[in-house]
């Protein structure tokens, strides 16, 4: 049994976590709306890209010499992931569901016999994955600098991407996620965006025959690179804003969890202080009984 | 009848301008500049670094964009770009860092031709700002 000493030490240990985690918290929530606001402001930015593009792909009548980014290479020898994490811990499950996704893929594609290759965004996913795959990571990018995700740094990523297909790395890219759904709920999700899945997408093309300045094929070539960035950038956006919320209802449960050990350990205490006056008084007692 | 139209300007961050009250906007298209009155026929086409001239019953504005697509559709104006400033915000300073940028990028070797065309056309537009 522990001595009272101990269990007071404990007790003020155990607050003083509590109260660093209820400032995570109140933190987490602050960033979460501004996250969340940002999210949804970003929306309409991808969805009308999405729209045109899909617009776009419906006139094309040559489906043969359509860009390779829409088409594909007509392989799907080589698959790129980009896994998209975090670079800061203590939020939950968030980075652990996108990797077990991740890992999960991974591992089937590498059983069809297809090679693998791996861009970590966020130092958490590079973490993780060095240990298994570390042969497979080509790169490795973190923006620990920047402070709210932005479409400079999401540019730059698509960049990478593109430069890479360009001279023919790879065959398929996929990124993965998390969809902010609510604080509680964060869906980790794989999409492929090399080459361009339009089944994904609800049907929304119009019939409608667009006039295009300059034709099609130039509009699209032009496009199709820009909307890699935007997809890239609308899940850093939703990564973002699940990260925080992740982080939120951790600490949450954290502080929940150090409350109940508080109380538990308080009881402890005053059990075993009772326990030694107990003591104590028999012994004054019997002491005096003996005289 | 009314001839007035709506148009939507989003960046990737928000959606920047909303308007329902336009009856013209002139665009920098990638192969001239483009003037849209209602009922135009749809189209999409992109931009190139220039001047957007959006005029309406509620004032006229002028926009520098960068780069951008243009969708019109049902009297629907959807402008997507990633960099644009209201010409009323950018003072000497702005412009000049702007100008400066264009001009390093253009010092460099390695571009290709297109892009060449399209800092060249940059420069040309920052100059006429002030």
């Amino acid at each position: 049994m522990a001595s009272l000493d101990d269990l007071k030490k404990r007790i003020a240990s155990v607050k003083s976590t509590q109260k660093i985690t209820k400032a995570m918290k109140m933190v987490a929530a602050a960033k979460l709306r501004k996250a969340q606001e940002s999210a949804e402001k970003g929306r309409p930015y991808s969805e009308k890209m999405n729209n045109v593009i899909l617009n776009l792909s419906s006139g094309i009548s040559d489906k043969e010499n359509a860009p390779k980014l829409l088409s594909g290479t007509g392989n799907d020898k080589v698959h790129l992931c980009v896994v998209m994490t975090s670079d800061r811990g203590l939020c939950g499950g968030f980075n652990s569901n996108i990797i077990k996704k991740a890992k999960s893929y991974f591992s089937k594609i590498l059983s069809e016999g297809k090679e693998l290759k791996i861009i970590t965004v966020g130092s958490k996913g590079n973490d993780q994955l060095k240990r298994m795959y570390g042969d497979k990571i080509i790169e490795n990018i973190s923006f620990k600098e920047s402070k709210n995700a932005n479409y400079f740094d999401a540019d730059k990523v698509g960049k990478i991407v593109i430069d890479k297909f360009e001279n023919s790395e790879f065959d398929i890219c996929t990124i993965f996620y998390n969809q902010f759904k609510n604080v509680i709920t964060q869906i980790p999700q794989a999409q492929q965006i090399i080459p361009l899945n339009s089944e994904d997408s609800e049907d929304n093309t119009s019939e409608e025959s667009y006039e295009f300045e300059p034709d099609e094929d130039e509009i699209l070539s032009n496009l199709l690179p820009k909307n890699i960035s935007t997809q890239i950038f609308k899940a850093m956006l939703e990564n973002s804003a699940s990260e925080q919320g992740s982080r939120m209802s951790a600490m949450d449960n954290a502080t929940r969890n150090a409350g109940e050990m508080v109380d538990k350990l308080t009881i402890q205490y005053n059990r075993s202080r009772q326990a030694a006056i107990t003591k104590e008084l028999i012994e004054i007692i019997s002491g005096a009984e003996s005289l | 009848m009314s001839e007035e139209f709506k148009i939507e300007i989003v960046n990737p961050e928000k959606s920047f301008l909303v308007k329902d009250d336009v009856s013209e906007v002139v665009v920098p298209a990638y192969e001239g500049e483009m003037g849209i009155l209602k009922d135009h026929i749809s189209i999409i086409s992109f931009l190139k670094p220039g001047i957007i001239k959006i005029l309406s019953k509620s004032g006229d504005e002028s926009y520098y964009i960068e780069d951008g697509i243009v969708e019109f559709k049902n009297n629907n104006l959807s402008i997507l770009t990633s960099s644009i400033f209201n010409i009323a915000d950018i003072d000497k300073f702005k412009q000049q860092d702007l100008l400066k940028q264009a001009e390093e990028e253009s010092g460099k070797e390695e571009i290709s031709d297109q892009s060449r065309y399209l800092i060249d056309q940059k420069i040309e537009v920052l100059k006429t700002l002030n």
